[in-house]
């Protein structure tokens, strides 16, 4: 094993292990505050991922749509709505956690035996790429030749998104208007 | 390839995807379910990337990208209605959220 091989491995365990840790501090904080900025570790461990899987354009659209837009967003909201307490446990051991437990345990064990079942045979040898696969490039040529139609029903999506967001707010900041003058008079 | 193979990271991605799926059922305030699911979706595009890179095409990478899409645009809506749903006096509890009409 040379030197930049195990490199690799350090950066890769490092990375997997922030993943994992802070998904389970989204799950578990009571503060979404804290919640939200646990994601954005979550989000930076994965564009680490990105990188060592060679999508060098998906790894920088995820920090600039992620941490950029999407966290900012969650704490703007977060910081109006103010910082509510939930704890995860709330009202102690129910049916309903435990079967949430069962579940999701259940979803884990089959999908790790799918896997590793599989990748005994093939899927250990990953095929050969070319240095610039994942560049923007590449992604740009792809997008506007074999998926033309994922990227305009993309813009349509982000349309009908930025639409209902706007109706949302103006339909709740005009019922509060006439709340406040119901108040007043 | 340096670093683990495909599978490694295929077993990480659904642990992820796990942690997020229990996130979305044991808490009860809408924020952190929100939060919850991009994991989530963000543990799917770590799959998808990963066979990807396997398969040595790019089109993985694309449907990641409009994985990705679809997120902002789900975080924009479902933040939105959270929002309403302050400005009008409901409580933020999704088991006590029984009915759509307010």
């Amino acid at each position: 094993m040379d030197a930049g091989n195990i490199l690799v491995w350090i950066v890769w365990v490092g990375a997997a292990l922030g993943l994992v840790a802070s998904a389970v501090a989204v799950v578990l904080f009571a503060n979404p505050f804290y919640s939200a900025l646990a994601l954005l570790g979550n989000l930076g461990s994965l564009a680490v991922f990105y990188l060592l899987l060679q999508a060098e354009f998906v790894a920088a659209a995820q920090v600039l749509v992620y941490a950029g837009a999407v966290i900012v967003m969650f704490l703007f909201v977060i910081a109006y709505l103010g910082g509510r307490a939930d704890t995860p446990w709330a009202g102690g051991p129910s049916l309903q956690s435990a079967a949430a437990v069962l579940a999701t345990a259940a979803i884990a064990v089959e999908i790790v035996v799918a896997v590793t079942y599989e990748a005994d045979g093939h899927l250990s040898r990953p095929a050969e790429i070319a240095a610039a696969f994942g560049s923007p490039a590449q992604i740009g040529n792809l997008f506007l030749s074999d998926h033309l139609l994922v990227f305009e029903v993309t813009s349509l999506i982000l349309l009908v998104a930025a639409v209902g967001g706007v109706i949302l707010g103006r339909a709740a900041s005009a019922e509060t208007r006439v709340e406040g003058g119901e108040r007043a008079t | 390839m340096l670093g683990p193979g495909i599978a490694a990271y295929l077993v990480l991605s659904v642990l992820v995807f796990s942690i997020g799926a229990l996130g979305v059922l044991i808490r009860r305030s809408p924020l952190i379910i929100l939060l919850a699911l991009e994991i989530m979706l963000n543990a799917g595009n770590l799959a998808l990337i990963a066979f990807s890179r396997y398969h040595g095409s790019g089109d993985g990478q694309i449907f990641a990208l409009a994985v990705m899409v679809v997120a902002a645009s789900e975080a924009v809506v479902g933040l939105g209605l959270i929002v309403a749903m302050s400005r009008k006096h409901v409580e933020l509890d999704v088991d006590r959220l029984r009915s759509l009409r307010g």
